[in-house]
């Protein structure tokens, strides 16, 4: 859900990163934070356990310039991977703008983007959305790895509908600033549509 | 699901006249009002230190996470939290189902007093929300979104 500040001038923004533990979703946060300018963000915040693994979310602000005097800005979350932090997953859906789904590439990892991608699309549906009807994008992540499964059989499984997608090395930064760029024009596409 | 939510110069000059009135009447170190979603409406006092994007998002994170506490408790909402701390305290209440008004406060004040004003702007908060929602939801309402074009967006991802 997007916020139109008029006194502010301001349109604010909510993309959640999605995908499997240990996908990468995190390490997209940490690359765009490291190459961001400073006037452009905002603390990057990480509610993890002692492990670093996603407890919560991870919160990123970021300005990406502005549209006829409105300063776009955008709120970036992820939400944590594992399966039984479904409770969190749900909540930091509510009032998504875009998503962005980050698959593993890797071929031991199939079956829990399958997992995952089934889990977004139900939660989606619990909080009222349609996943057909939100701005999204699909990143390939670890694309640096020897145990990748070929992109073909990566989209069969995770994008269906043929959405835009990105191959990607979050580690590097390779593919990160497209997936980001592509679905934040998605959203402000989508908000200037639904007007 | 709720739906965009947009300020205009007018609501946002009441909301903030309010918060102000709050910060005072409460002897409160600062107010936010925050969006649900983790978005920061307005504030009002010793904000100049303060990460109000930071504070914002995690707020709306805890209560978010309390509302879902109580869902399973089959509670319909826990509609305010009070953390205590050695020198600054924090009053959350949710307004209107969809804002959260924050109240840092110290020794200058006491719990008892924030929730009594808290409860009044809360109030008055609630119905500037329910004006400009109905605002937002007339045809006429004007839209940034008329005057953006296509090429706009572009311009704005160009390397």
């Amino acid at each position: 859900m997007s916020f139109i500040n008029y006194s502010a001038r301001e349109i604010n923004c909510k993309i959640v990163y999605y995908g499997p533990g240990l996908c990468g979703k995190t390490t997209n946060l940490q690359y765009i934070y490291a190459r961001t300018a400073p006037a452009a963000k905002g603390k990057m915040i990480s509610l993890a356990t002692e492990t670093e693994r996603t407890l919560f979310f991870d919160f990123l602000p970021l300005s990406l310039g502005e549209i006829r005097g409105f300063k776009t800005r955008f709120h970036l979350y992820t939400v944590p991977g594992q399966v039984f932090y479904d409770a969190s997953r749900r909540l930091i859906l509510k009032g998504v703008d875009g998503i962005v789904f980050v698959a593993d590439s890797q071929i031991e990892r199939t079956e829990a983007n399958i997992e995952s991608f089934e889990n977004l699309e139900l939660n989606l549906i619990e909080q009222g959305y349609e996943l057909e009807k939100i701005p999204y994008v699909v990143q390939y992540n670890k694309r640096d790895l020897p145990n990748i499964a070929p992109l073909d059989e990566l989209r069969g499984l995770c994008n269906p509908k043929g959405v835009p997608d990105f191959e990607a090395v979050a580690t590097t930064g390779f593919g990160v600033f497209d997936t980001l760029k592509l679905v934040a024009k998605q959203v402000l596409t989508e908000l200037r549509r639904g007007k | 699901m709720n739906p965009d939510l947009v300020m205009y110069e007018e609501e946002f000059q009441q909301i903030q006249a309010v918060c102000t009135r709050l910060h005072r009447d409460a002897s409160a170190k600062a107010v936010l009002l925050i969006d649900k979603n983790g978005q920061l409406i307005a504030d009002a006092g010793d904000v100049a230190n303060l990460d109000t994007v930071s504070l914002s998002s995690l707020t709306a994170g805890n209560v978010a996470a309390t509302g879902g506490i109580a869902k399973l408790l089959k509670e319909k909402e826990f509609t305010g939290q009070y953390h205590e701390g050695e020198e600054t305290s924090v009053h959350m209440t949710l307004v209107a189902q969809r804002v959260i008004l924050v109240i840092l406060f110290d020794e200058r004040t006491s719990l008892g007093l924030v929730r009594l004003r808290v409860r009044k702007a809360g109030e008055e908060i609630a119905k500037i929300f329910e004006a400009m929602l109905a605002k937002v939801a007339e045809p006429s309402a004007p839209s940034i979104f008329s005057e953006i074009t296509d090429e706009d967006i572009d311009n704005l991802f160009k390397d």
